[in-house]
Order: C-alpha cells, then sequence, then structure tokens
C-alpha cells in the first residue's frame, strides 16, 4: 500500500514538473504577429522541428496504444510500424520541400491557390477540420486513460486539467509556443518509453538493447524469445506471433492498411503543417530526416515492448491463483483494463478458446444484455446496459455456487475477452519491477504524447477556420490584430469542443481514426501530389477527384463501421479503403484532366517556382543556413 | 529573414530566359529520377518485404527473427531512414550543381 501511494506522489511531482515546463517555454517564445503565430516565424532550425515533428506525430495511440495492438496481433501490428513510418517517405520525396518552397501557411492554402478556386480551398479546409477533430478526440481519451489510470482523478477533471495547459500554451504561443514545447515533449516521452524496455530486456534476455534482446534467447533457458512466444500464442488458441500470409486476402488487407496508412500519414495537415515552419527547402528536407530518425527510436523499440509484456504476461499469470497473482494484476484490475471471471477452479486462464478467464471492461465499462436477466430480484431487460461491476458480483455468486450466473459467454460475445490493449504499455515497468518514479514517469511520458499531438492538431483547427476560411474567404481585408483574435477564439472554441469529446468518447474510437486516414489519403494526398508533379492538372478535374475520393472512403468507412453494410470491395475492412479511395481519385483526376483546360499561365508558373529550388532571395538564405 | 517567396516574383516566372528554362527542366528531370529509385527501393522494403514476400522470406531467419517478420516489424523502418538520408545528400547536392549553373548564367548575363 505504500509502495502505491508513493507511484501516485511520484506521478503528481512529474506531471507537475512537466506541465509548469511546458508553461514557462509558451511563456518565453509567446508570439504577437500571424507569421509567428502559425509558422513560427518561418525559423525554426531543422534538429529541432525534427524533434517536434515526431512529438507532434506520436500521439497517445502510437505511446500508450500501438506496441499494445502489435502485443496482441504479432506480425500483423507491422502494418502500423510500415504505414506510420513509410508515410514520411512520401512526405520528405513527394510533398515537404515544395510546399515549404509554396512558402504559405496551410495545405489547405496550396490546394486553394494551385487549383485557383475558393471550392477547392473549402473542401479542403473541411477535411482538415474534420481529420483534426477525430485526431484530438482520441488524444483525449488517452489524457483521460492516464489520469484515471495513474492519479485516481475523475476523467471529466483529468480532461478539463490538460485541456487547460494546451490551450494556455497554443493562444499564447502560437505555432512557436508549440513547436519548443513539443522539443521538450519529445524528450519526455521518448525517454519514458525507452527506459522500461531497456529494463524488460535486460530482465528476459540479459541484452540491453531491446531489438536484440527480442531476437536472443530467453536468459536461463535454450530456446528463443519469438519462438516460445510463437508456441505460447498456438498452445493458447492465438495466431502464430510471426507467421506472415500466403496470397490470400489477409494479405491484400495488409497491403491496404498499409498503404492507406502510408498515404494517410502523408496527407495528415497537422503533419505537412510543420515544413512551413523550417528557413528554407533544404531545411524542410533535414527536417523530414530528424523527424523520422526520431521517431524510429520510438517505432523500433514499440515492438520489442509488444513482445516481451506479452510473453511476461502470460508468463506471469497463467495458472496463478488469486494469492500469486503479481502485484500490477491487483492494480490494473481496478481500473477495468483487465478482469478475472474464473470458471470456479480458482486459477486464471488465458486462452483464445471458451475456457478464456480473463476480460476487460471496455471503454464504457457497461455490458448490454443479450436476453432479461435478474440482479437480486431486480429485473433488467434484453439490450439495457448493465454496469461492469454487478456483473462481476453475479459472476461471483455463480462460483460460489449461491445463484448467479456464467457471464463469460455473454462477455467474450460482445468482444470483451481479454486484457484492454493499452495495458500493455502502461503496466510494463510494473511487469518488469522497476522503481516507482519510472513507472510515474511514464504517465508524465503518456501525457507528453498525448498533449503535443493535441495542441498541434489545435493549431491546424484554428489556422484552417481563421486563416483559410475568415481572412481568405470571408474577410480579407482583417487586419493582423484581428486575425489574430480569431486565430485564439477559435482555438479557444476547438479546445472546449475536443475536450467534450474526451469526456464522452464518440463509440469506435479505432474506427474514426481510420476515417481520418481514410480520408487523408484519399483527399489531400492525390490532390497535393499532382498540384506538385503536374502542370496540366486543373480545377475542375482535382475538386472531382477530391470529392470522388472522399465519397467513396466516406461512404464504404460508413457503410461498413455503422450500418451493417458487408464489405463488399474485395473484403477490404474500412481501415484500409483509403488505399482505394486514393486510387479512386487519382483516376478520376486524371482521366478528366485531357477534357478540361489547362491551368492558367500564372498557376503553371506558379507551379514551375515551387519546383525550383532557389527563388527570390533565397539563394543566400541557402548559403547561410548553417544547421547542416 | 527569409521570406515566403512570392511565386510571381520568383526566378523562373513566364518571361524567364530559355536557358534558365532549360537548366530548371534539367534540375526537374534528374530530381525526379532520384525521386523514383527512392520510392522503388521504398516501396519494396516495405510493402515487398514486408507484406508480400514476408511469408517467403519468414523461412530465413536473421539475429533470432524470422526474416519476413524481421522487415515488418524493424528492416523497414530503419530502410525509411537511410531513404530519407540518401535523398537529402543527393538532393541538396543536385541543388548547389544547379546553383552553381544558375550563377554561371547569371555572370554570362544570359538570366
Amino acid at each position: 500500500m505504500i509502495a502505491e501511494i508513493s507511484v501516485q506522489v511520484y506521478t503528481y511531482i512529474f506531471v507537475g514538473l512537466t506541465f509548469s515546463l511546458y508553461l514557462v517555454i509558451a511563456w518565453i517564445s509567446r508570439v504577437r504577429d500571424t507569421k509567428g503565430f502559425y509558422v513560427a516565424g518561418q525559423d525554426v532550425p531543422a534538429l529541432a522541428n525534427g524533434m517536434a515533428t515526431a512529438a507532434d506525430w506520436m500521439s497517445a495511440a502510437s505511446f500508450i496504444s500501438m506496441a499494445g495492438i502489435i502485443s496482441f496481433n504479432g506480425y500483423v501490428g507491422g502494418q502500423y510500424l510500415m504505414g506510420w513510418t513509410g508515410g514520411y517517405v512520401l512526405l520528405a520525396l513527394l510533398l515537404a520541400p515544395y510546399l515549404r518552397k509554396f512558402g504559405h501557411f496551410t495545405v489547405p492554402d496550396f490546394v486553394g491557390d494551385r487549383f485557383d478556386s475558393n471550392i477547392a480551398r473549402l473542401v479542403a479546409v473541411v477535411c482538415a477540420i474534420f481529420i483534426s477533430f477525430t485526431y484530438v478526440a482520441g488524444q483525449m481519451r488517452g489524457v483521460a486513460i492516464v489520469f484515471s489510470g495513474f492519479l485516481k482523478v475523475d476523467i471529466t477533471v483529468g480532461v478539463v486539467i490538460g485541456m487547460g495547459i494546451v490551450f494556455v500554451y497554443a493562444t499564447l504561443g502560437g505555432m512557436k509556443g508549440i513547436t519548443w514545447t513539443q522539443v521538450a515533449q519529445y524528450w519526455v516521452l521518448i525517454t519514458a518509453f525507452l527506459v522500461p524496455v531497456i529494463a524488460i530486456s535486460i530482465k528476459l534476455t540479459g541484452e540491453s538493447i531491446p531489438q536484440i534482446g527480442m531476437g536472443s534467447q530467453l536468459l536461463g533457458e535454450d530456446v528463443h524469445l519469438l519462438d516460445r512466444l510463437s508456441q505460447i500464442n498456438e498452445d493458447l488458441g492465438f495466431a502464430n506471433y510471426t507467421a506472415a500470409f500466403g496470397w490470400d486476402h489477409q494479405l491484400l488487407n495488409m497491403f491496404c492498411v498499409t498503404l492507406a496508412l502510408m498515404a494517410g500519414t502523408a496527407g495528415l495537415p497537422h503533419v505537412i503543417v510543420r515544413f512551413y515552419t523550417v528557413k528554407n527547402v533544404r531545411a524542410a528536407r533535414w527536417s523530414a530526416f530528424w523527424a523520422l530518425l526520431f521517431i524510429s527510436l520510438l517505432y523500433l523499440a514499440a515492438p520489442a515492448t509488444a513482445a516481451f509484456s506479452r510473453y511476461y504476461m502470460i508468463d506471469s499469470i497463467q495458472g496463478k491463483t488469486r494469492e500469486e497473482l503479481p502485484k500490477w494484476f491487483n492494480h490494473w484490475e481496478q481500473t477495468g483494463l483487465i478482469l478475472w471471471f474464473d470458471d470456479g477452479d480458482g486459477r486464471l486462464r488465458y486462452s483464445n478458446r471458451e475456457d478464456n478467464e480473463v476480460f476487460q471492461s471496455g471503454s464504457g465499462s457497461n455490458v448490454t444484455l443479450t436476453e432479461d436477466y435478474k440482479f437480486d430480484g431486480k429485473l433488467v431487460k434484453q439490450n439495457e446496459t448493465v454496469s461492469i461491476k454487478v456483473i462481476q458480483i453475479d459472476h461471483q455468486k455463480w462460483i460460489d455456487k449461491v445463484g448467479g450466473r456464467d457471464w463469460r459467454p455473454v462477455l467474450t460475445q460482445q468482444k470483451l475477452s481479454g486484457p484492454d490493449k493499452d495495458i500493455m504499455v502502461l503496466a510494463t515497468p510494473e511487469m518488469a519491477e522497476l522503481s516507482n518514479w519510472i513507472i510515474a514517469f511514464v504517465a508524465a511520458g503518456a501525457l507528453a504524447a498525448a498533449l503535443s499531438t493535441a495542441s498541434g492538431l489545435l493549431l491546424v483547427i484554428s489556422s484552417s477556420v481563421a486563416h483559410d476560411v475568415y481572412a481568405r474567404m470571408i474577410n480579407p481585408q482583417a487586419s493582423e490584430a484581428k486575425r489574430l483574435l480569431v486565430g485564439r477564439t477559435v482555438i479557444g472554441l476547438a479546445v472546449v469542443v475536443a475536450g467534450y469529446f474526451g469526456i464522452y468518447p464518440p463509440g469506435y474510437v479505432s474506427q474514426v481514426v481510420a476515417f481520418a486516414f481514410g480520408l487523408a489519403a484519399s483527399s489531400f494526398f492525390p490532390v497535393i501530389v499532382l498540384g506538385i508533379f503536374s502542370k496540366r492538372v486543373g480545377t475542375i478535374p482535382a475538386i472531382a477527384g477530391m470529392v470522388a475520393g472522399i465519397g467513396f472512403t466516406g461512404s464504404y468507412i460508413i457503410g461498413a463501421v455503422y450500418l451493417g453494410m458487408e464489405p463488399w470491395c474485395f473484403g477490404i475492412e474500412p481501415t484500409g479503403i483509403g488505399t482505394i479511395g486514393m486510387l479512386v481519385n487519382f483516376t478520376v483526376t486524371l482521366a478528366l484532366t485531357p477534357l478540361c483546360p489547362p491551368p492558367s499561365q500564372k498557376i503553371q508558373d506558379m507551379v514551375e517556382s515551387i519546383r525550383e529550388p532557389e527563388g527570390a532571395g533565397q539563394a543566400v538564405v541557402i548559403e547561410e543556413a548553417t544547421e547542416h | 529573414m527569409p521570406e515566403p517567396s512570392d511565386p510571381e516574383k520568383s526566378a523562373t516566372s513566364g518571361a524567364a530566359k530559355p536557358e534558365v528554362r532549360a537548366a530548371l527542366a534539367r534540375y526537374w528531370r534528374s530530381n525526379v529520377k532520384i525521386m523514383i529509385s527512392l520510392l522503388v527501393v521504398w516501396a519494396v522494403a516495405g510493402l515487398g518485404c514486408g507484406v508480400l514476400f514476408a511469408d517467403a522470406l519468414n523461412q530465413y531467419s536473421i539475429g533470432g527473427y524470422p526474416l519476413g517478420f524481421w522487415f515488418a516489424q524493424q528492416g523497414s523502418i530503419i530502410v525509411f531512414v537511410f531513404v530519407i538520408l540518401i535523398y537529402c545528400c543527393l538532393l541538396n547536392r543536385l541543388d548547389r550543381k544547379h546553383h552553381e549553373e544558375l550563377e554561371q548564367l547569371r555572370r554570362e548575363g544570359k538570366a
């Protein structure tokens, strides 16, 4: 109990320290003009921009959920690793240098100017706002998990505190404040991620480099970790950990998901906008390199965290009695991320079959009944929901043979079997029995990951509304001060909306995020690539392509997720449909192009000037750039 | 202070001399060539070795990992980092060459 309290105290200390650090940085780098507000005055060094981009990109999902997803899916989890890093290659080679040369503020700005159309601009603004909001909601859920899991604070209070902090430094410092805060957040989150995985690697394999440890033999045994893991998975009825797919539809699915995530990453507005903040084209290229290098530190370690924690988790709970279960199990059982519904033999059994006894409470902590049932004489009707706590009490009665029923089939049917994937990262330090301060530091790291991404996204929302809609479309004569005021007001509103989504998360968070990637892949990516690499593509084909891409992807995802539609397109899951949407966009645009007039000479000159690495006055600056 | 470039005042506006346009066209062709070769490496490492051929590669092993699995969770990411590094080096060299070419033209009074 004493240890429990001190983790909490440490967490308060670390969260307090890091939050004050962020506020101090924001105060030092506060800004007064719109250029500093949206693109940090375009004087951020490539190295710092790389770190900030890495922190911006690595969200609560990367930090908390990704290793967990890999842990439960093994080989297939690689689609996220490859998709989210491979997208940077597309970004660096196809987009970043040219968008920097273009030199305005936002992605809709590029789309609107290149295709000389306010309709195109508006479509791009709507996409940017939608993508950003779906993403922010995910970050707020991450903040909520950390606050309730580590600090035992009410979720609402946690979200309000988190949003308050983001609000202060985003409105005060704009992009400049956010950039330098993100540099600090990068170091917090990468340290918090690497220390536990190194510790658990040493514990299991004796290797201090996790990536080597993952391929090594288990300490004191004559078997490789990955072989043992595959063996355990097969014994318990799960898919082999390392086995890949033959030429079937699972392979097609993985291919589509990977490609959709890659193109989606390259098309995400909050990532693209980072490349507007550097000095010049050359620095934009180096920024992309530094960003991926910094990201790869976490992404190369995540598969190791996944494999180690899966082996360790199963090894430490399988067949144990209540008294033998490790401390971390009891701790996280209170949060509902892992629950034990025994079959009466008093020993825990985790498997992928009917005899599984490990469950989770799910995001709402409620269970929908499949038939009418009486709890202590109180009737609950079919399709009504009951708290998981009530179910646990009733199940315990069944174990004690004093009434109640076996609830495991109901929970399995509602997809609540197995622990919540988020536990794999959050509980790893406790599994490895690390010091309390490291456990607390992981909480600060997870918060850094969530807040850095949230702040970047909020700025995109604000710039989309205040710059693209207000300054470019509604009131082009607006003064600098007025634009800044609108920008700050919009951030304030966006914070409130995002906070609402954090407290009342929309159902199917993972599918909503799939929506964001699918839309980015099928809308922004093709239109920006064609805008740069073709001088011939004009306004009408570009708008038609975007609308067709979004329309196809959007209706497929909504149909498959919410309306129970069969995934009719070669059985491709909603997560991967962005790939097809992207092909639809490219096809429609390129098919219409010969039928429509080419863009004006002015636009063609603009494309030429984007390709030209030296602009008016730029040559001198390239020589002066000292950071490389 | 670097200003965001104004497309209309840029070095290669419609009124640019043919020599300058030719230099940009040459630069652009080399750029696209480098880009496509590197994208092929990107596709082979990620989508190829990590997804399409992962099953076949899994019969070999590297450092205790099945090879296809290694590509999906480690190798592809390492290749991606190097692809961008090589791109930066090649393109920055190309930029320098292009800059010198333009300087040459300027000295000759053709730009």
